[in-house]
């Protein structure tokens, strides 16, 4: 089962409850932490984790044989990320801005443009405690995260429970890492930022058909319109987690909820549990 | 007219309360939420939009069923694994249109999407820009330079001296494109491991793309220890931290209320967010490059 912890607006408290989530799932299930916000990696902060492989996130980018070319430019016309521009007697490769499609080498006539891996990012793996762990990483200065994101999913392995950390935003990187989820845990806080962004979390789950719950981070400020939201769209809060300078300050040096508060693991397994039952009856209704 | 971005690597950490308050307290300046895929500083301004305009840029492949012979080369072909079963799917189409160049029978087309819009408001500060991007489209990256580029527009026809805007988390491609050119990053933290962590991410984009960047610790009392490691970190690399804002419920109720925190509250702070401001508006002014 692959169970994907999102947000919408950052901050708040994914990564807290992603690892709190594997280390009280550990010593019952095969569990495998996939830390995808490739651009802001956090989990390993408070999982602590030895790598033990890593290999490197290249996309292919163009090459062009300045001896062959003909500066027809049907290259640059053809890319859709302005990634070429070709001049009288010159290309200009903009390799930030190439996602490494391969359609530039396809249409060019004179075959005049191979193709060089450009490296964007690296995917460790290890283990932390008795959990699998893979992150990935993207190159600072580099822009394009998701084929740092797809490697990290395809280094996962098969079985057991899969807990992937996402990025913070709704866009392509959040769907990127979502994908193939059997449920989505969306943590927010009951602030008006915290409802708006949920709500368009709320949305991109539901263009890609992944069921989800809500888990209601520091709970005890803000309002009550958060819990209004889920009544009225059907959507379960599953678990709140109050507003608690302790906890505040176990997250500042790293320490997950699992472990600074065993009481809630206890919490977190009822999560758990409670997840399963829903994948379970939406399995079963769509069979009938 | 000077640009100034607010940044931080780590989400949460308190961006749009300081933007809000900036745009209380600057005097001609417009606004710009850069922050498309979850916006959230029109909820601080209350703005009045008064024009809305449609974002046209991404494009996904449509294959003819018709004309479709099933040869298979546009699913072997596609980097995305965009296409099974001999049909495309939107949200995996990158829409770079390898396969409609090379269908041997031409039963490929390229539609245009639209993923967004974008706005021009009225706000009691002063106009803003903004934007919202559609749900799980891409194309963030040049949403974001439509909402600098309306701002600076706006700034240059206004003679306005500041352009403020609001940035997305993260380093990846709508934070780069927030941030290019810009005269000045202020990047707000806080004193968490995440937090530091991603702190250190943002100053390498701020450097990688040579924008001037300061330093603001949000909640800083709530672990001192990690502070003082932050402003060590920050002076090791020459970069100055310039405030230091206490932890305090009254930032939540003023969220709340739908107001910047420094309308709402006398406290310390609104007094810290001002004293920011005061040195901020005097580097900007100055030119922050030298």
């Amino acid at each position: 089962m692959v169970i994907s912890v999102a947000s919408g607006k950052g901050g708040t408290g994914k990564t807290l409850v992603a690892t709190s989530l594997a280390l009280s799932l550990k010593d019952r299930e095969k569990v495998q932490l996939l830390d995808c916000d490739v651009e802001e990696p956090n989990a390993h902060l408070f999982l602590k984790p030895t790598f033990t492989h890593s290999k490197t996130v290249s996309i292919p980018i163009p090459k062009v044989d300045e001896e062959r070319c003909a500066y027809c430019g049907k290259c640059a016309e053809a890319c859709h990320f302005n990634a070429i521009a070709v001049m009288k007697e010159k290309v200009l490769i903009f390799r930030e801005l190439c996602h490494g499609c391969g359609v530039c080498s396809y249409v060019c006539p004179e075959s005049a443009i191979s193709e060089d891996g450009r490296e964007i990012g690296v995917v460790e793996l290890g283990y932390s405690d008795g959990v699998r762990f893979v992150q990935g990483t993207l190159i600072v200065g580099e822009p394009i995260a998701p084929p740092v994101i797809r490697e990290v999913k395809e280094s996962a392995g098969r079985g057991g429970i899969v807990i992937i950390d996402v990025p913070p935003g709704t866009s392509c990187p959040v769907v990127e890492a979502v994908k193939g989820s059997d449920f989505c845990i969306l943590v927010t806080e009951p602030t008006p930022f915290g409802l708006n962004d949920l709500a368009l979390a709320v949305e991109t789950m539901r263009e890609l058909d992944i069921p989800c719950g809500v888990i209601l981070n520091r709970a005890g400020v803000g309002n009550g319109k958060v819990e209004e939201y889920c009544k009225k769209e059907g959507i379960p809060i599953l678990l709140t987690i109050p507003l608690d300078t302790e906890i505040a300050r176990l997250y500042s040096r790293g320490i997950t909820l699992a472990e600074g508060m065993p009481e809630w693991k206890e919490h977190f397994l009822a999560l758990f549990n409670r997840i399963r039952e829903i994948t379970n009856e939406r399995i079963s209704s769509a069979k009938r | 007219m000077k640009e100034l971005v607010v940044l931080s690597g780590k989400g949460g950490t308190g961006k749009t309360s300081i933007v809000g308050s900036f745009a209380a307290l600057a005097k001609g300046k417009v606004l710009a939420d850069c922050d498309v895929d979850a916006a959230d500083l029109h909820l601080l301004l209350s703005p009045s939009v008064k024009q809305e305009s449609e974002f046209w840029s991404g494009r996904v492949a449509v294959i003819d069923e018709e004309k479709c012979t099933q040869c298979g080369l546009c699913q072997e072909l596609c980097r995305f694994k965009a296409i099974t079963d001999f049909k495309v799917d939107p949200i995996s189409c990158e829409g770079c249109g390898y396969c409609y160049h090379a269908c041997p029978v031409e039963a490929i087309t390229m539609k245009e999407s639209m993923s967004g819009h974008w706005f021009i408001s009225d706000t009691r500060y002063g106009p803003l820009v903004h934007a919202r991007l559609g749900i799980a489209q891409e194309n963030s990256g040049k949403l974001v330079a439509v909402v600098r580029q309306q701002a600076k527009q706006i700034a240059e026809e206004k003679s306005l001296d500041y352009i403020i805007s609001d940035g997305p988390p993260g380093i990846g491609c709508p934070v780069v494109s927030s941030l290019s050119g810009a005269d000045l990053a202020l990047l707000v933290t806080e004193p968490t491991l995440s937090g530091m962590h991603d702190l250190e991410r943002v100053l390498g984009v701020c450097r990688h793309f040579g924008v001037p960047a300061l330093v603001c610790i949000n909640k800083y009392d709530l672990n001192e220890e990690n502070t003082r490691q932050i402003e060590s970190n920050c002076l090791s690399q020459g970069v100055k931290v310039e405030g230091r804002i206490p932890f305090d419920n009254v930032v939540t109720r003023s969220i709340v209320q739908g107001v910047p925190v420094v309308d709402y509250s006398d406290g310390r702070v609104t007094r810290e967010i001002k004293r920011m401001w005061d040195i901020l508006s005097m580097m900007l002014r100055n030119g922050s490059k030298g």
